[in-house]
This record gives C-alpha cells, sequence and structure tokens, in this order.
C-alpha cells in the first residue's frame, strides 16, 4: 500500500504498534511481575512464618480441616505447599443444595468454598487479607471489572496485534544485526529509535516465543471450530483426548466408607513415580465407598506443563488409572505453554525471563513515546498540536508514567490500609487503578514534559520508600530479612529501591531535557529573533521532545 | 500522516472518486485483516483438524497452532498488496478454499 514492501510494514508496525500499546505495556507489566508472584504475595503477607514441613504433614492437615469443614463435598483441591509458597490453598465444591434450584452459573459459584492453611499448623492463615501477586497473573489475562471471557477475548486481540507488530517491525528492519549494538544518546528521536531498536532486539527471540505462546494457551478458547467439526456433539472427549490427562472420575455410590490416611495414599503414589514429590491432589466424593484421589507430581525442570498424573482409590489405595500419554501436538502445546508460565526457570533463568519481560516493556513504552515524538515533529512544523497526539500524549503519560505508580500504590494500600477493612483485597486492587487512572487523568489535563518528570519522580519516591514504609509498619523488613538471608522478602525490598533509582532517573532525563533543534528550525529562530516574533508555541512545550 | 495512504495504484476510473479516498482504504484493509484473519484462522483450524493425517485430538491441536500463524500472516498481507480488493480476494479465497475443504470432509454436517 505504500511505495514498497519495506514502507508498507513499517507503516503497519507502526500502527498496530500503538493503537494496543497502552494495554500491551499493563500486559506486559503485570506478566512480568508474574514470574515473582510467589515472592510478592510472600512479600504482601509479611506475617506468614516458613517453617518447612512435610508434604506428608502438609497433607494430612488440609485433609483434617475439611473433614471438619467440607465432608460432604463433591470434590476437594488441594495445593500443597512449596519452596517457593509455604501455605497450603485449596478449595471444594459443595453438594447441590437439597431444595433443587436450577444448576445455573452464579448458583454453581456460590458452591465453591476456599481456604489458606498454615502447613505446619493446618488452621487458616492469620496474615492480611490480601490477593498478592496472583492479582498481577489474573490482571495478566483476565484484566480486572469486566466478565473474564471478554477480558480473555480483549487480551488475545492485542496479543494478535503484538505478533504481527513484533513480525512487521523485524521485516522493517534493514539492519537488525547492526541494531543490536547502535545506540546514539543525546540526539532526540534517532536516541528513542535506536532505544526502542535495542530493547526490541536484544530480547526478540523471547518477545516472539511469549507472544505466540501467550496466544497458544487460550487458543482452545480462541478457536474452537476444529473441536466442533472433528468431534460433533462429543467435545468433551477432545478434552480428555488431547489434554493427557485423567478422565472423569467414577460416580459416587452413596454409601459411606472410611478412607485410607492421605500419606499413605501419597506414598503407594511416590513408590509409582521412583520417588518423585506431590504437588496437588483431588479427592472427588470423599467419605464416599467410590472414593478417589488423583495425585499430580511436581512439575521439576522439564519444559513442559505436563506432569505425571495418576488415580488411586481412596478407599482401598489401589491404582485407578494413569495420566494418558498423549501424541506429539500434545507435548508441542505442553512446552509452548511450559514456556510461557516458566514453571522450570531456576533462579538464574527465572531472572533472565524477568529481564527480558522488563526489556519488552521498555520496548512497548519507547515505542509509544517513539511515536508521539515523530508525529509532534510534524505538529511543530504547522505550528499546532492537533488532538490525536494530545491524546496519545495522556495515554503515554498515563501508561508510561502511571502504571508504575499503579503498581507501587498496590504494595502501598497492601502495608497502609487498615486491617479490617472491608473487602481488603478488592481495596487494594481499586487503589492500583486509581494510581493508573489518575496519572492518566493528569496526561489528559497536562500534557506536558512536567507532567512526565513530575508522575515519574513521584513513581520514583514510591518506590525507593517502600523498603522504608516496610520497615516501619512490619518486622519483614531489610533490617530482619537481610541478616536471616531471607533473599524472597529482601529481594521485593531490593528491586523496589532499584526500580525506583532507575524511574527517579527516568524523571530528572524528562526534566532536563532540551530539545534536539533541526538546523531548519535554527535558522527560522534566527530569522524570528531579527523580525522580535516568538518562536512557536509547539517549539517552546511540546512534550517530550 | 504526512504521507497519506496511497489509494490503489491501479483504480479503474469508473469507480467514483469517493470510494477512492484513503481513509476507506485503510478502514477496508483493517476489516479485512481483522474479520478475514479471523475467518482464514477457523477454516485453517476447522481444515486440517479433518485433514491431518494423524490422530484427531492431535490434528485439532496442530490444527490451532498453525491457524495463528496463519492469522498473523493476514495483516501482513493486507497492508502489503496495492490495493484494498486484492486484499480482500487474497483473504477470501484461501478461506473459502480452506472452508470448502473442510465441508467436504464432512464439517458442518
Amino acid at each position: 500500500m505504500k511505495q514498497g514492501f519495506r514502507q508498507s510494514m513499517a507503516w503497519l508496525h507502526t500502527w498496530v504498534g500503538l493503537l494496543t500499546s497502552w494495554l500491551l505495556l499493563m500486559i506486559f507489566m503485570a506478566g512480568t511481575a508474574s514470574y515473582y508472584r510467589q515472592e510478592i504475595s510472600r512479600w504482601m503477607r509479611p506475617e506468614l512464618t516458613t517453617a518447612p514441613v512435610s508434604q506428608e504433614v502438609a497433607a494430612t492437615n488440609a485433609v483434617n480441616y475439611l473433614q471438619a469443614n467440607a465432608a460432604d463435598a463433591e470434590y476437594w483441591h488441594i495445593q500443597l505447599p512449596d519452596a517457593r509458597n509455604p501455605t497450603i490453598t485449596m478449595y471444594w465444591f459443595n453438594p447441590a443444595p437439597k431444595d433443587g434450584q436450577a444448576d445455573g452459573r452464579a448458583s454453581r459459584r456460590a458452591r465453591f468454598g476456599e481456604a489458606t492453611l498454615d502447613a505446619a499448623s493446618g488452621t487458616p492463615i492469620q496474615a492480611r487479607q490480601t490477593r498478592g501477586g496472583e492479582f498481577f497473573y489474573r490482571l495478566h489475562f483476565d484484566l480486572h471489572y469486566i466478565p473474564v471471557l471478554w477480558a480473555r477475548y480483549i487480551v488475545g486481540f492485542c496479543a494478535m496485534f503484538m505478533l504481527v507488530a513484533i513480525i512487521s517491525g523485524v521485516i522493517t528492519h534493514k539492519k537488525i544485526f547492526k541494531d543490536f549494538f547502535t545506540f546514539r544518546p543525546r540526539k532526540g528521536q534517532r536516541s528513542w529509535l535506536d532505544f526502542h531498536n535495542v530493547s526490541a532486539v536484544m530480547a526478540l527471540p523471547y518477545h516472539l516465543m511469549i507472544t505466540y505462546t501467550g496466544i497458544v494457551t487460550l487458543m482452545l478458547m480462541y478457536l474452537p471450530w476444529g473441536i466442533k467439526a472433528a468431534y460433533p456433539g462429543e467435545e468433551d472427549k477432545f478434552y480428555v483426548e488431547s489434554l493427557g490427562g485423567l478422565s472423569e472420575p467414577r460416580p459416587a455410590s452413596g454409601t459411606s466408607a472410611p478412607m485410607q490416611e492421605v500419606a499413605a495414599l501419597m506414598e503407594s503414589a511416590r513408590r509409582q513415580w521412583n520417588g518423585a514429590e506431590v504437588a496437588t491432589l483431588r479427592m472427588d466424593h470423599p467419605n464416599d465407598a467410590a472414593a478417589s484421589l488423583a495425585l499430580t507430581q511436581r512439575d521439576g525442570k522439564a519444559l513442559s506443563i505436563a506432569t505425571p498424573t495418576l488415580r488411586l482409590d481412596a478407599v482401598n489405595g489401589q491404582l485407578l488409572e494413569r495420566g494418558g500419554q498423549a501424541g506429539g501436538a500434545t507435548a508441542t502445546r505442553d512446552v509452548l505453554m511450559g514456556l510461557h508460565l516458566a514453571h522450570f526457570a531456576d533462579a538464574g533463568l527465572r531472572l533472565l525471563f524477568f529481564v527480558s519481560g522488563l526489556l519488552g516493556c521498555l520496548m512497548v513504552a519507547s515505542g509509544c513515546v517513539l511515536w508521539a515524538i515523530k508525529e509532534r515533529a510534524k505538529h511543530a512544523r504547522s505550528g499546532r498540536v492537533g488532538f490525536g497526539l494530545r491524546l496519545v500524549d495522556a495515554l503515554n503519560i498515563g501508561a508510561v508514567a502511571g502504571l508504575p505508580i499503579a503498581f507501587a500504590a498496590y504494595f502501598w494500600a497492601n502495608r497502609l490500609l487498615p486491617l479490617d477493612t472491608l473487602e481488603r483485597p478488592q481495596a487494594e486492587i481499586n487503589l492500583f487503578f486509581a494510581g493508573w487512572g489518575l496519572a492518566t487523568l493528569v496526561g489528559l489535563l497536562h500534557p506536558r514534559r512536567q507532567s512526565w518528570a513530575w508522575l515519574l519522580y513521584l513513581g520514583a519516591a514510591m518506590f525507593v520508600l517502600l523498603p522504608v514504609l516496610n520497615a516501619l509498619t512490619t518486622r519483614a523488613h531489610l533490617g530482619v530479612s537481610l541478616p536471616a538471608g531471607d533473599w524472597v522478602l529482601a529481594g521485593v525490598d531490593l528491586f523496589a529501591l532499584a526500580f525506583g533509582l532507575c524511574l527517579g532517573c527516568c524523571g530528572w532525563r524528562m526534566q532536563r531535557w532540551q530539545p534536539a533543534v533541526s538546523a531548519a528550525d535554527k535558522r527560522r529562530r534566527q530569522a524570528a529573533a531579527v523580525d522580535g516574533a516568538p518562536p512557536t508555541q509547539v517549539a517552546r512545550d511540546g512534550g517530550v521532545a | 500522516m504526512t504521507r497519506k495512504p496511497a489509494a490503489s495504484a491501479r483504480v479503474p476510473d469508473v469507480i467514483p472518486a469517493w470510494y477512492q479516498r484513503p481513509w476507506l482504504g485503510v478502514f477496508s484493509r483493517t476489516l479485512a485483516s481483522i474479520l478475514g484473519g479471523y475467518a482464514l484462522a477457523a477454516s485453517v483450524n476447522v481444515f486440517l483438524s479433518l485433514a491431518l493425517p494423524m490422530q484427531r485430538s492431535q490434528a485439532v491441536l496442530t490444527s490451532m497452532l498453525l491457524a495463528i500463524v496463519a492469522c498473523a500472516c493476514v495483516p501482513l498481507w493486507a497492508f502489503a498488496t496495492r490495493s484494498a480488493l486484492r486484499a480482500w480476494v487474497g483473504v477470501l479465497i484461501p478461506t473459502l478454499l480452506f472452508a470448502l475443504g473442510g465441508y467436504l470432509l464432512g464439517a458442518w454436517a
């Protein structure tokens, strides 16, 4: 559509990238934070102790709690503690009410119960109410305040835009290898372009991988047509055949029977697995003669998310079923999903993924800033700032400078909201969006460079002071966590400090920035000085450059 | 944009000028990308689910993995080609062929 293929692709890259960049930045930031969601959850519940207990003790505690509180549930689901999460998290599905109400979606949801237990004592944890890092994980693909289904379509749409932007961006590049080593600072638009290129090219395999695998994680929802065509009228069968899990559990018998000790059942599963650890337990029809226990092995260092599963008879302990051995396409999908979720990553690799994610955030942020800078040069020539540029400036300020404020506000809320606040987790989340919203509002009212600088300073201050706030409000601060070698708690504080300092530097650069003056502009100013006319409005106070 | 998106290079003169406005071309290509892209992905999804010579569950998954790639190629085509009309034709012909193939193999029976 342009003169030449590369020019067309550059145009496509510009617009596809810009239109979804603000939401994509949020998705990227939330996803990057999710690499450390367990650590964030622990930081946000500083009261938790981390006494290590064996899986058997934890599972026995879990079952004792469920027997006392949900003995007649249709099933229990128990997530055992691991190195990164010291609690037992579980949910269960209560039986349908006896008065025979319709089995609608809302009433189904009301039947779920959930609890988080201290692994050692088996009692509900005594910690502040918070969604912790789980909020970022969900925000990453479920957004918030809107129905989950819509959110996932919106996120998928954005991810597809991202994929197209990456491919067209690569095509646009003549010198993709050379750009790797090119950064020309203090040159205005040229520097932003170089920065965008460097952040994109350095982690290009990661960006491509994470975008494609992100779509793969939800592809069963986006593309149900093949399932409908290949499995007419029996779509459930597809999930059993393709996902390689266990088949449906056997139905309840209606007669009750005592179950074996859960520790004994776990021991027999471990014998089947040559000693591998158990990660989750699912008990169907507890206390029924047909009760069965499905166990999932802890995912080790394999790329794939597929972990061995098996089902035992909970009454006599016999092996009922092993998870199916699925085919090549299933294995491919499981590896792609595994790459996205990065459960396999140990500390070093996890850090690499995290840094790559941060580079992705920088790529998106510098991309939308670059658009505004390029556009401004054109507006400067015509002498007035158009509505489109004003809007983009405002949204850029709201997203790039505002999202760090939103993240910081979420952490501050966690420490400052009274512990008895009604709906405390939701209140924390509301403050996240309030931070983002207020920054966008500032951007809309005053889309100028000062807004950039001061909002970046605000974000910087909130992050730098986070360890201080932590020290004032809890006993899990750096003074305690560093001597104890608790790198989870210390890591969150130290990262906040470092990130805040980086934001501060950005704010400082933004404030001191002198727009590069082009040769033509210089001539015009000299001419204006001779004529005694003031320089144009845009040249004086136009946003970033 | 100072460089206005070029209207098609060889639009016959019989088409009224109004239909040759640049923004209409961009709008049309955008629709071809989004709607056509999804339609192509869906038809690839259906056709390969039935046509690939493997276990049907594996064929379905493979078709999804490939349909995503097909979908990503559509905007590249739609904005690279000479005219909006060619963008639509280039998307719809493979979509219809895949859909026809799927139909012959028993989809929507």
